[in-house]
């Protein structure tokens, strides 16, 4: 168990591609960190880079006390689950929990007791003496944990684990994850490109774009106050609804519809955000915006209305049942609506006139 | 479904007997006597002298010396088939894991310098062999027979191609295991290699086991005679009206092939996987 401090992290590829652009994040001893983006982002390189895995550019990595930046992965006490689980083929689950602890020469008995331990806690049991190819995925997903668990180390790095399962494995293994990493209270940082997977796992979020980041927060910090565009459109299902709007008789229009009052001076132009599920769907006449709807999402739950404002898409949720045709009133409450800037995508505040 | 029809066997039939009568007609007329086959040609039928031809094929000694037996010539084939295959095994193994796994400079240049030898055979490159091996007084000896021909270009590239295809986590997971470059070999590479050790081990036992040329020129002394340069030297003992020992000849040729059969047979299931597919 251990504090990681990552310190202005770098990764410059030798063609002068930077992946990873002076990075810093703390992480709490016992924390679970999701680092979250698109493909590309270089979440995934700042992992291996503290994983020891690719080296460190620029800049430095603590785990716990001890700087570790030219630490081999082996000593840097950390365990690393991967995508594709890296199990060794040959090796029965047993030998593949052991393998790490006979390497480093921990005696025969407590390797024994550590395997059964870990074994007992992911179920494992009945599964020691098979080879990884008689396993399911799920309980391939086990064994990668397992390996890491006999370990004992002070942080474990998960490199998106659960992307080679099915939907519904992935939603009971992320609980056994986010269980597992309580009782244990391991230092963790985990990698994924699956936002509600992010939301559901993370103590803190950190929010990965184009290598530097975008922004590092509680998952409802990030939900309810995305510091960008970008965070809007990433965190959240479905996206942020996000409008080229301008100022006009006092008001934030999008084309000649009103739809929150602004201040008195400021930006002509902003980008206008609301969450689908802020939206409500307001009796014809009632005021607010309208929407030309498209076409309807059901999801059992609830439904989503895919519509054009202006010619700009929007996407309201609704638990409302009722035959949407048409043109759809709607309103939202000004204190819900989310202002960035027009040029750089960055929050602003105080562009709404407190109503 | 495809249908099997009667014409379908028929070709098969007739494909299996053009592979197995020239055997066949080879073991047939071995167990005849070698003036009968010198008068009446190949045989198809038994002839009851299989014993004892095959007892002296075995057991008689022959040769220009008078020393060297068919089964010391058996044994000396068995010596440079394995040997062949086992060195050849473990060099281009060795090979193949420095040039995909440690990326120092000129890697695939160096890859494709050794994979361009491929096209030179090695009655190429024979003669100035020779002098090397004559130079270190290795004539007569079975390193001189095996050494100069271990470096396999085959085997090389073989071994690239599957350890490029298995997946960098199985390294990487090794390595934060704590499996330095020498345990990743041993514990995880060399396992997972099996199937493809297999099917090189027989394609490199085979090789070894043809070698005729080599052979011929490396050694002088009767000693290291080959089953292959046996069959040929029985054939000409064309000494006044003496008759080759036609049979014996058969005798010796039906056993040349049995090891690379049996080995096939036995690896069969392993072979095919190893060419085919790959256990990862």
């Amino acid at each position: 168990m251990a504090r990681i401090e990552i310190n202005q992290v770098s990764k410059v590829y030798s063609n002068g591609l930077t992946a990873v652009n002076s990075v810093s994040v703390d992480v709490a001893d016992g924390e679970f960190i999701v680092l979250v983006g698109p493909s590309g982002c270089g979440k995934s390189t700042l992992l291996r880079m503290v994983a020891g895995l690719e080296d460190i550019s620029k800049g430095e990595v603590k785990i716990g006390e001890k700087v570790v930046n030219k630490t081999d992965p082996a000593d840097r006490d950390i365990a690393m689950v991967f995508q594709n689980y890296a199990l060794y083929p040959h090796m029965t689950v047993y030998d593949n929990l052991a393998y790490g602890l006979k390497n480093r020469g921990t005696p025969k008995a407590e390797i024994a007791s550590r395997v059964a331990e870990a074994a007992r806690m992911l179920e494992l049991e009945p599964y020691l003496e098979r080879k990884p190819r008689a396993l399911s995925g799920g309980q391939r997903q086990r064994v990668a944990m397992g390996r890491a668990i006999v370990r004992k180390p002070a942080a474990f790095l998960f490199d998106e684990p659960l992307s080679n399962l099915d939907a519904k494995l992935r939603v009971s293994m992320r609980g056994e994850i986010r269980k597992l990493q309580r009782r244990l209270g391991t230092t963790s940082i985990y990698v994924t490109h699956d936002q509600l997977e992010a939301m559901t796992l993370a103590d803190r979020l950190v929010v990965l774009n184009a290598g530097g980041i975008e922004q590092i927060g509680s998952p409802l910090d990030i939900y309810h106050k995305p510091a960008s565009t970008f965070v809007a459109g990433f965190i959240g299902s479905p996206a942020m609804n996000l409008l080229n709007a301008t100022r006009g008789d006092g008001n934030w229009k999008v084309g000649d519809q009103t739809i929150a009052a602004a201040v008195a001076n400021g930006e002509a132009t902003a980008t206008i955000g609301m969450r689908a599920e802020d939206l409500t769907i307001a009796a014809p006449g009632a005021g607010g915006f309208t929407m030309k709807l498209d076409y309807l999402e059901e999801l059992g739950a609830q439904r989503l209305l895919h519509g054009m404002v202006d010619g700009q898409p929007l996407v309201v949720a609704t638990a409302l049942e009722d035959d949407f045709n048409g043109e759809i009133n709607l309103a939202i409450d000004p204190k819900d609506v989310h202002y960035f800037a027009a040029a750089t995508g960055k929050r602003i505040q105080h562009v709404a006139a407190s109503s | 479904m495809y249908k099997t029809k009667p014409l379908d066997h028929l070709i098969l039939i007739l494909g299996c007997l053009l592979m197995v009568t020239p055997v066949v007609v080879a073991f047939m007329t071995s167990t005849h006597e070698a003036a009968e086959i010198h008068s009446k040609g190949l045989m198809l039928s038994w002839g009851n002298h299989f014993e004892e031809t095959y007892t002296s094929a075995l057991t008689k000694k022959g040769g220009f010396t008078g020393e060297v037996t068919g089964a010391r010539m058996l044994l000396n084939s068995f010596i440079l088939g394995i040997g062949f295959a086992l060195g050849k095994i473990v060099l281009s193994m060795l090979a193949a894991y420095a040039i995909v796994y440690f990326r120092f400079r000129f890697a695939t240049l160096s890859f494709w310098v050794i994979f361009t030898t491929l096209l030179l055979p090695l009655e190429v490159r024979i003669v100035p062999s020779y002098q090397v091996m004559s130079n270190l007084h290795l004539l007569n000896s079975y390193t001189g027979l095996i050494v100069p021909l271990l470096a396999s270009a085959t085997g090389t590239f073989y071994f690239r191609q599957f350890f490029m295809s298995v997946p960098d986590e199985l390294l990487e997971a090794a390595r934060i295991d704590g499996a330095g470059p020498f345990r990743f070999f041993i514990d995880i590479l060399l396992p997972i290699s099996r199937t493809m050790i297999a099917a090189i081990f027989i394609i490199m036992f085979v090789y070894g086991w043809n070698q005729y040329l080599w052979p011929m020129l490396m050694t002088t002394d009767e000693g290291f005679y080959t089953l292959m340069r046996g069959i040929k030297s029985i054939l000409q003992v064309w000494i006044g009206s003496q008759i080759p020992d036609y049979n014996e000849a058969f005798a010796l040729a039906v056993l040349a092939v049995l090891p690379p059969v049996m080995l096939v047979v036995i690896f069969q299931r392993w072979f095919i996987k190893g060419l085919t597919e790959s256990d990862k």
